[in-house]
């Protein structure tokens, strides 16, 4: 399942540090720019807050670590890992992702996250 | 086991309340009952305060004792009753209810009486106004000036007349004269001695005094005698007359404040020696002849001699509790040192200021332009400070009473310590048992072990400070100091306080608003990479945001400031707990015509959201999916509606009552004055949000008192309130100025928004604001009412760019198809609603459906535990 990667959008759609959201496979994922260009993907849910609603938090760095907090209750998460900065054992769902052709392609679910 | 005692205390003044709260800390409950009767119709008040209440407005505010009981039940709390006898012998007291009148007039209903049997009676009934007798003193419009009633019945008075006299020129007498020159009253003073305040300050120190006092528009009377109170026909005060001087004064009213007597007639009674000056005479232990028979505070004259202060009378109460807990506490004499701000003068003076001791030297520091009078009195060698004077600039006056009575030495030029401080002034290291807090007995030693890391309190501020040792908790006049010392603490421990805003800036929000104003940066970027570290984060793009929205007032959705906001500014709507939006149009003052509540009413329903009336005096629409607030809006502004900023830390509401125009009560048109300043306001970014409130008489039904600023009418003009909110932490708006007109009241609102937007702390409400400005509410009235800094203009100016680049923000945003293009569900899917978002109903309404209920998270998650998968799962 996580072999096809599903186009979304031109990069260059991407706004540098904020997020939009894409119907990936049918569920709701967020895809950030940051600022040096590279771009990540999560699950759009956030687990604190039972909502879908993580590509609309504020997108930073927090000690170095690329991180997007939540916008209702402000927990970060790790835009590489997914893992939460406040809560280490809560963690969101990561999306491979490419850049190819100035397209954005989203993948599957990554399976080992650094 | 023997029975429990009980302990009787007369008198629930400040004293009497500070002796139940010792006795309450420190277990003599345990074994004793207490009864305190008390003759005035309320719990014991801040008397020091007591000028205060022309600005509270409600008593309450002053009270020692909010809630009108003591938490310890074997403390029983009895008001509104006098004693007026004691019965040494058999230990009763004879109790009357309601209390009878001072003057002797009988009542026609002489009320209760009864009795009350005492193990140990602890008299604590204060001092009572001295009122000479110069004929006319029992004229109507004639007062004292000593309880909260006597306040009432003076601003009474000071609506119909047009000027007053305050005879008696010392401490209280200038707060009385100051209370009357700010109700409005033209003011005179009266004091048969050569100077004003002749016991606490010299002849030079009272002239710089005087000075200062008729600068202000007060009329000083010194070396003059009253003759006479003239009254007219209906028996009301209609001037004052002066020994050899022809014309008299036309006054229409008269405050005496010449000096206080202990009230000691209960134990003249039951013949209690009294002292030769008044004053029931107690023994180090404030004790009477009487072992069973305490006395402290005003009333008692501690080896023969009485203190008007309540410093000396907190100490009596916590010796009393010492002697009948067994304890060692005497009490040997007090500090009179006093520093006061009369009519906005620093006056302070303190030990021997009369150099009086033998071979003591003056050390004068005198500057007649600048209105300043400072005098050392220092030992024979030069070595040890034994007093001093301060008029006009009393700064020094913390630093300089702790050497006193600590008894250091003194640098070698001694002068340097009362010259200014561009001419080398210099800061003083104290030692650990210098009082600080003469108050309430703190000294430097209690300070730093409230501070000590790992102690009982660990204490970081002054806030904390005051609440664990009292220090700073009284009038106040030490808490510059006890801030020096917690910072020199703290810098001792190498333990830098951090007041940088987050990890990306070392720097304070009003540091990098000054930065953005000096530099002109427009962007983020360019702002962190001169100033900051990272890419930022949510504390400090929102605060940034806020800051370039302050002073530029540009689309908050532009280019370079959209990726900085907050969900709620990035969407111009409040999020929801379900991910959906509120949606907040703006009702200034509340007031809206029917057709326009039609169009809500009509577009909540086509959109099929749920409305609200909120604690605004508006109306909230619910349920809005984000891809829907633009064709929400459009329908909102098209019908004459703009934003209202919930979303914003940003002007919100001002609230208004009905006013002039339909209530019977009402003075001013509060709606109409409500509706101008929150158009005049709308759009303007803050620290905090900000809230106002206008209401049209003195009954305040806007609640403007707990808004940030509150615009209350009087039959004169406006009085302006600042620094109220509601919340957790509730604040009560205090006066910033009273019967303002129209144009001044918005020439002092717009100062006092801007200097808050300047100078506050990121998510720092105004009341927290005034609470750590250095000289908090004083400082604030400097800054926007006497333009001490000479800031007004620049202030207004800031406002004036502010109101006239105002636009709303919905519109401009509707018609911009760039911003436009934020608002889809899904950037590949704009025609599919976001599938996890579901509601059900409840009455008629819609409601957010249980999100561990129907949330569809589409099939490639375990479904099951949704996104709580674990770090080490992921691996
Ligand atoms: C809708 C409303 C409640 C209602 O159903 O009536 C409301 C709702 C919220 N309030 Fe409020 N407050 C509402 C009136 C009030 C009032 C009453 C008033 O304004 O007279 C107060 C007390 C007055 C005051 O602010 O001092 C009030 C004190 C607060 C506080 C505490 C502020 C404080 O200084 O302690 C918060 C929390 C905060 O801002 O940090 C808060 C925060 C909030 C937030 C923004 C919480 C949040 O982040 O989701 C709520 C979302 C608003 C929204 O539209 O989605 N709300 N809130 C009211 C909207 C008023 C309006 O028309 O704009
Ligand atoms: C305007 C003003 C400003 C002041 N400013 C300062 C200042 O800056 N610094 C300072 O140190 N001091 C100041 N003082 C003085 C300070 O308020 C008093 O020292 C303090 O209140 C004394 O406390 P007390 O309990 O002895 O007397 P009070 O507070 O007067 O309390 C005595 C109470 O006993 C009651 N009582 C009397 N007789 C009876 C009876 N027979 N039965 C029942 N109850 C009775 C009285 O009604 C009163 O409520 C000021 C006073 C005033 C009026
Ligand atoms: S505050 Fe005064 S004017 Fe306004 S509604 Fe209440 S009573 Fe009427
Ligand atoms: S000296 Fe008055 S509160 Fe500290």
């Amino acid at each position: 399942m996580s072999e096809t990667y599903q186009v979304v959008c031109p990069v260059d759609d991407l706004e540098v540090e904020r997020g939009v959201t894409a119907l990936v496979h049918g569920q709701a994922v967020a895809i950030f720019r940051t600022h040096d260009g590279e771009v990540f993907a999560l699950g759009n849910h956030d687990p604190f807050a039972k909502a879908s609603v993580l590509s609309r938090g504020i997108v930073g760095t927090r000690g170095g670590v690329p991180f997007v907090a939540s916008p209702m209750h402000k927990h970060a998460f790790d835009l590489r890992t997914g893992r939460c900065l406040d809560d280490d054992t809560v963690t969101v769902p990561v999306f491979e992702v490419r850049v190819e052709d100035g397209m954005v392609h989203i993948g599957g679910r990554k399976q080992k996250v650094a | 086991m023997s029975k429990r005692k009980r302990i009787v205390v007369v008198g629930h003044g400040m004293v009497g309340h500070r002796f139940v709260q010792a006795a309450v800390e420190r277990g003599l409950t345990e074994t004793h009952d207490i009864v305190v009767i008390g003759e005035e119709p309320r719990p014991a008040y801040d008397r020091v305060a007591l000028t205060s209440f022309f600005s509270v407005e409600s008593a309450e505010e002053l009270s020692l004792l909010p809630g009108g009981q003591y938490d310890d039940p074997r403390v029983r709390l009895v008001l509104d009753t006098a004693v007026t006898g004691i019965d040494r012998k058999d230990q009763v007291l004879t109790l009357v209810s309601p209390p009878p009148t001072p003057s002797g007039v009988e009542l026609e209903d002489p009320g209760t009486v009864s009795e009350l049997e005492y193990d140990v009676l602890v008299m604590a009934t204060g001092a009572a106004p001295f009122v000479p007798p110069v004929p006319g003193k029992d004229l109507r419009n004639v007062f004292v000036y000593r309880t909260i009633e006597d306040l009432e019945a003076i601003r009474e008075a000071s609506q119909t007349a047009k000027a007053g006299v305050v005879i008696g020129g010392g401490l209280l007498g200038l707060e009385a004269a100051n209370a009357l020159h700010q109700l409005g009253v033209e003011t005179h003073v009266v004091e048969l001695a050569p100077r004003l305040m002749a016991v606490q300050v010299d002849d030079a120190g009272g002239a710089t005094l005087k000075r200062h006092i008729e600068n202000l528009g007060l009329s000083v009377h010194t070396g003059v005698m009253t003759e006479l109170i003239d009254g007219d026909d209906d028996g009301i005060v209609s001037g004052l007359k002066f020994k050899d001087v022809e014309e008299p004064l036309e006054v229409q009213m008269v405050v005496f404040s010449a000096g206080i007597r202990p009230r000691d007639a209960l134990a003249r009674e039951c013949d209690l020696p009294v002292a030769e000056r008044g004053g029931i005479l107690v023994d180090e232990q404030c004790r009477t002849a009487d072992p069973h028979v305490f006395a402290i505070g005003e009333c008692a004259a501690p080896d023969g001699r009485m203190y008007g202060l309540v410093a000396p009378g907190y100490s009596m109460a916590e010796v009393v509790v010492d002697a009948l807990l067994e304890g060692p506490g005497t009490f040997t004499g007090a500090d009179m040192s006093t520093k006061l701000k009369l009519l906005g003068v620093d006056v302070a003076s303190f030990g021997d200021a009369f150099a009086t001791t033998d071979g003591a030297l003056e050390l004068v520091y005198s500057d007649a332009v600048a209105g300043v009078y400072k005098k050392l009195v220092v030992s024979e060698d030069g070595k040890r400070l034994l007093g001093g004077i301060l008029v006009g600039d009393a700064s020094a006056y913390a630093s300089l009473r702790p050497l006193v009575s600590s008894g250091i030495a003194l640098p070698d030029n001694p002068e340097e310590l009362i010259l200014p401080a561009s001419r080398g002034g210099v800061q003083l290291g104290m030692p650990d048992e210098a009082q600080v807090c003469s108050c309430n007995d703190v000294t430097k030693g209690q300070i730093k072990e409230a501070v000590a890391e790992g102690g009982e309190h660990s204490c970081e501020d002054v806030a904390c400070v005051k609440k664990c040792t009292k220090a700073g908790s009284t009038c106040g006049s030490c808490v510059p100091i006890v801030k020096n010392i917690i910072e020199e603490h703290f810098a001792s421990i190498g333990k830098v306080v951090d007041k940088g805003l987050c990890e990306h800036f070392r720097l304070t929000r009003q540091e990098l608003f000054d930065l953005v104003s000096v530099h002109g940066y427009r962007r983020f970027d360019d702002i962190v990479e001169a100033h900051g570290t990272g890419r930022g984060c949510d504390i400090c793009k929102p605060a940034i945001a806020s800051i370039l929205a302050s002073q530029f007032n540009g689309h908050v959705l532009a280019q370079e400031t959209a990726a900085l906001q907050d969900t709620n500014d990035a969407y111009l709507a409040n999020i929801q707990r379900n991910g959906t939006y509120s949606v907040v149009p703006r009702i200034p003052g509340g007031e809206i015509t029917p057709d326009k509540l039609i169009v809500i009413g009509e577009v909540a329903r086509d959109f099929g959201l749920y409305t609200k009336i909120t604690g605004g005096q508006r109306i909230d629409l619910f349920g809005a999916r984000m891809e829907q607030l633009p064709a929400i809006w459009k329908r909102l502004v098209d019908a004459g509606f703009e934003s209202g900023h919930a979303y914003g830390k940003a002007l919100r509401t001002v609230k208004s009552c009905v006013g002039s125009t339909w209530c019977r009560y009402g003075v001013q048109d509060s709606v109409g004055l409500a509706i101008a300043l929150e158009l005049r306001y709308r759009g303007l970014r803050s620290p905090h949000k900000l809230k106002g409130g206008v209401s049209g008489c003195a009954r305040e039904c806007a609640e403007a008192r707990g808004k940030d600023f509150g615009v209350i009418a009087t039959e004169k003009g406006w009085n302006l309130y600042v620094g109220g909110n509601g919340g957790a932490v509730p604040a009560h708006a205090r006066l910033l100025a009273g019967d303002l007109d129209t144009e001044t009241l918005v020439r002092y609102l717009d100062r006092f928004l801007m200097y808050y937007i300047r100078t506050a702390d990121r998510l720092q409400r105004t009341a927290a604001w005034i609470e750590q400005l250095d000289g908090g509410l004083d400082r604030v009235k400097e800054v926007v009412v006497d333009d001490a800094l000479g800031l007004g203009a620049e202030l207004e100016a800031a406002m004036a760019r502010h109101v006239d680049s105002y636009f709303d923000e919905w519109k401009a945003t509707i018609e911009d198809p760039e911003k436009m293009a934020r608002f889809v569900s899904f950037v590949n899917a704009p025609d599919v609603p976001d599938p996890a978002i579901a509601f059900t109903t409840e009455r008629d309404q819609i409601k957010p459906a249980d999100p561990d209920g129907a949330v569809s998270l589409g099939s490639t998650i375990p479904v099951g535990a949704p996104g709580l998968v674990t770090a080490g799962d992921a691996r």
